[in-house]
């Protein structure tokens, strides 16, 4: 059987001696006198990168998607171009969202953004996550625009927005804004921002709000209505 | 904003989706995308090759000539193709930059070609990827140092306008070959330090017999002959001294200079055994100093370039010596010891402690083997060989390596240091472009409400006005007004940011805002006229808060919308905010000046968000909501 553990181990016939510390002093001295001490680690790396992921047929996702098939083509076309790999992760998702927003700190937001995008939870969106989430956004229904932005503030996806969830995400929110504003940030302000919104939204008054608690409000309210028809023609 | 993503510029503003429920005031309006037209390919033809794009790959860099409609000089309508009369192989560089977002340098290409067909197509060298732009650089400096050279060859032949004579001395004493007499003095010069060079050897050599059999060194033969010599020699060297310091254009940096500092030590000797003769005592001392004398041969250095190239050569390897040394004394340090205690036992052993035992290990490392101490002890002759052979090792064999080594890892610091230097300059670059596209935000808040307003009232011939920016900057732009109006604040630059901290920490307000007038008259000005600058001074000044507000009412203009102003709804749009003035656009047509009625704001609105009355100019206006078609432009 051969040894376990460490990528200098090249030495099948080892048994299991291999992993005391005698073991680990004879394989030094032997790789030392044969000149094979340092790992070649450079090498191990190239096999991650090359890593590519196709997404499924134009049909599918057209299908899938309320986009027609050349919007969906100038999609891809964008997002192969920052993602030559076909997925986006975490790292290259918040680098690309802060090139829209020189004068603040956008990463925070984008991770909630990937996280909501992200709809597997495996790590990285693919242009299906990707192209899925946009058209909810920009060609589904007022109610399933609702039910998208429910979905990003329920950081922990447990149904409920409770105050802290919501705290985090106007924290971000106000990252964004950079400290060169006016009137200057203060500390409080994302606080008072919530409480505003949770006055407005928490029905019940329990300190979360629920899906139904937030679609009635924002049904309600409408502002919140004639800026989710915004992105009617966004693309 | 930086393009190459202007391609997920729809996924930005639907990511905006995150915003829409907790902002308190209504959105402003999307930019309409007018002549929406399908992606199209474009043909560039360079100079008889074909590229293809797409459009909106070329509008990816608007501030480029084939990004904005610079291009459409270049449009040849017989074969409806963009015709450039340049290098196509540069080309296929330019066009992978837009294509990829990074710029590459090719290295056969010449550097200065490239400079011009970089400038030419308005892209800046600077956003050359990190890949070649170490490579752009050296080649850029090589180029600049030879352009200088090139400039200091003709500066030299082409006869000067008058210098002063310090400035015509200095110049001959640096550069030997202006004129005839400083050759002249040049060789002079050399030939006297050579003659005190070889009389300093000279008078130690053994020079005959006297009677009595002693043999007596030259100097002391000859002492009258060697010293008249010395004299001269050291009268031409103070002569010269004196001369170079007169025409030095900054004396102290020439005391301060090695050379001098040479000349100075070569010459005191003299002075000091002038001074301090016939004393039995000192003239040990005397003795010794004239050992400085040799100091004189470093003279020749003026008169070699190779001189000082060695010289500058070592001086900038120091540190890879002194390492060098440390791990050779560290060595030394290891054996000796070693070979002390070895040879402790053994009877008659030279190596009576462990600092006579590093002549030995020096010897023995070095491969001289002299001899004079030799190991006796078996164990001291095991670790003497150990020693020989490691000394081989130490030193023989990495000492080239080493040098390698530590030149390519000298060089990777400096450039690394050079990289982390150009790094700073770039950044701050990329960073002054950076505030130009917030900059270009904020700019274009100004202008283009005005434009929004004019659009909206629907006259013709102002529509192309509306397209001074691009449809991409447009969006941008709306996509960070969404943002400002969910949190309420506005983005500012940074001097208008510590001009308001400035204020606040010099104005206390109170947090009681006068009832504002509700009506004046309509001013009849004309729009021209009040294109007052930003008030810079107005911070300054000590009017009570109550003045400033009703200045800025005085001067709040309407600009009316075909409909009635219908007041909205919601409490939170209400809060005026002082303006800059906008450069009103002088088709005054539909600028009227209407009743100013501003609507009693609200002390505090609901939320908490309770704002000072601003005295210094902000720089938003306020858009209405959909459905109003009124601008609020105020000017202080």
């Amino acid at each position: 059987m051969g040894c376990v553990g460490g990528s200098n181990c090249s030495m099948s016939w080892c048994p299991r001696s291999c992993r005391s510390p005698l073991g680990h002093a004879v394989r030094f001295l032997f790789q030392f006198v044969t000149g094979t001490l340092a790992p070649d680690s450079v090498e191990d790396e190239f096999e991650l990168s090359t890593v590519c992921h196709r997404p499924e047929g134009l049909e599918q996702l057209q299908e899938q998607t309320k986009f027609t098939r050349k919007e969906l083509q100038v999609l891809y076309r964008g997002f192969k171009n920052e993602c030559p790999s076909g997925i986006v992760n975490e790292e290259n998702f918040k680098q690309i969202y802060s090139q829209f927003f020189p004068q603040g700190d956008s990463s925070t937001y984008a991770t909630f953004l990937f996280n909501a995008f992200d709809t597997n939870h495996d790590g990285s969106v693919s242009f299906e996550d990707f192209v899925a989430g946009l058209s909810v956004i920009l060609r589904g229904t007022i109610d399933d625009r609702l039910n998208w932005a429910f979905n990003l503030y329920d950081l922990n996806k447990d149904g409920f927005i409770t105050k802290e969830e919501m705290l985090d995400i106007m924290k971000s929110i106000y990252d964004m804004m950079g400290k060169y504003t006016y009137p200057a940030l203060r500390e409080e302000a994302p606080r008072e921002h919530v409480e505003s919104f949770f006055q407005k939204m928490d029905r019940n008054k329990d300190g979360v709000v629920t899906i139904e608690e937030f679609i009635e409000s924002c049904q309600k309210d409408e502002n919140i209505m004639r800026s989710m028809q915004l992105f009617d023609n966004v693309i | 904003m930086a393009a190459g993503v202007a391609a997920w510029l729809p996924f930005a503003r639907a990511a905006a989706i995150g915003w829409m429920p907790v902002a308190n005031c209504p959105m402003p309006l999307a930019p309409a995308d007018k002549n929406k037209r399908q992606d199209e390919l474009i043909i560039l033809n360079v100079s008889g090759r074909r590229f293809q794009t797409w459009r909106t790959t070329l509008e990816r860099y608007p501030d480029t000539l084939l990004g904005s409609t610079e291009k459409e000089f270049f449009f040849n309508e017989d074969t409806k193709e963009y015709f450039f009369d340049r290098d196509p192989e540069v080309f296929r560089c330019v066009l992978n930059f837009y294509r990829t977002g990074k710029l590459h340098y090719p290295r056969y290409e010449c550097i200065s070609a490239y400079d011009d067909e970089l400038a030419f197509y308005g892209i800046l060298p600077e956003i050359i990827g990190d890949c070649c732009y170490e490579e752009y650089k050296d080649r850029k400096r090589e180029n600049a140092e030879r352009l200088m050279d090139d400039n200091d060859s003709e500066n030299n032949q082409e006869s000067l306008p008058s210098l002063s004579f310090r400035q015509t001395m200095w110049r001959a004493f640096e550069n030997p070959h202006t004129s005839t007499l400083a050759l002249v003095f040049y060789y002079v010069t050399g030939f006297f330090i050579a003659v005190s060079v070889i009389t300093n050897v000279v008078e130690t050599v053994p020079c005959g017999t006297v009677p009595g059999n002693k043999e007596l060194p030259c100097g002391e033969r000859y002492a009258v002959a060697f010293f008249c010599l010395d004299t001269a020699c050291v009268m031409i060297f103070t002569v010269e001294y004196l001369l170079r310091l007169f025409a030095a254009p900054s004396r102290y940096r020439f005391i301060r200079s090695v050379m001098s500092i040479i000349d100075v030590v070569a010459i005191m000797p003299y002075y000091i055994g002038l001074v301090m003769t016939n004393n039995e005592d000192v003239s040990g001392a005397f003795v010794t100093l004239r050992v400085f004398r040799v100091f004189r041969i470093f003279k020749f250095s003026r008169h070699s370039q190779g001189l000082r190239i060695l010289g500058y050569t070592l001086k900038s390897c120091a540190s890879e010596l002194g390492f060098l040394l440390f791990s050779l004394t560290m060595a030394i340090i290891i054996f000796a010891t070693v070979m002390f205690y070895a040879e402790k036992g053994s009877s008659a052993s030279k190596f009576t402690s462990i600092p006579a035992s590093f002549w030995y290990t020096i010897v023995t490392m070095t491969t001289l083997g002299y001899g004079d101490m030799v190991p006796k002890t078996i164990a001291g002759k095991i670790f003497g060989s150990i020693c020989s052979l490691s000394g081989v090792l130490v030193i023989a064999l990495p000492v080239p390596v080493i040098v390698s080594n530590f030149s390519r890892i000298y060089h990777q610091n400096q450039r690394a240091d050079k990289r982390r230097a150009q790094k700073k300059a770039r950044l701050a670059r990329i960073r002054v472009a950076k505030t130009g596209s917030s900059n270009a935000y904020l700019h274009s808040k100004r202008n283009g409400l005005l434009n929004e307003a004019l659009e909206l009232t629907g006259s013709p011939e102002d529509e192309h006005l509306t397209k001074t920016t691009s449809l991409i900057e447009s969006q941008h732009h709306h996509l960070l007004h969404c943002l400002e109006k969910t949190t309420n604040h506005e983005f500012i630059d940074e001097q208008m940011f510590e001009q308001n901290c400035m204020e606040s920490s010099m104005q206390n307000y109170p947090s009681t805002r006068s009832p504002s007038l509700s009506s004046h008259p309509g001013l009849t000005t004309s729009c021209c006229s009040r294109r007052s600058k930003k008030t810079t001074h107005l911070p300054n000044s000590n009017l009570p808060a109550t003045r400033l507000r009703s200045m800025q009412e005085l001067s709040t203009i309407h600009i009316q919308g075909s409909e009635q102003p219908s007041l909205t709804t919601s409490r939170s749009s209400l809060n005026l905010k002082a303006d800059d003035v906008l450069r009103p656009n002088c088709k005054g047509s539909q600028i009227t000046t209407a009743i100013i009625s501003i609507p009693t704001p609200p002390a505090l609105t609901p939320e908490g968000e309770s704002r000072p009355p601003p005295s210094s100019p902000g720089s938003t206006t306020n858009i209405p909501p959909i459905g109003s078609n009124i601008v609020k432009v105020s000017a202080l």
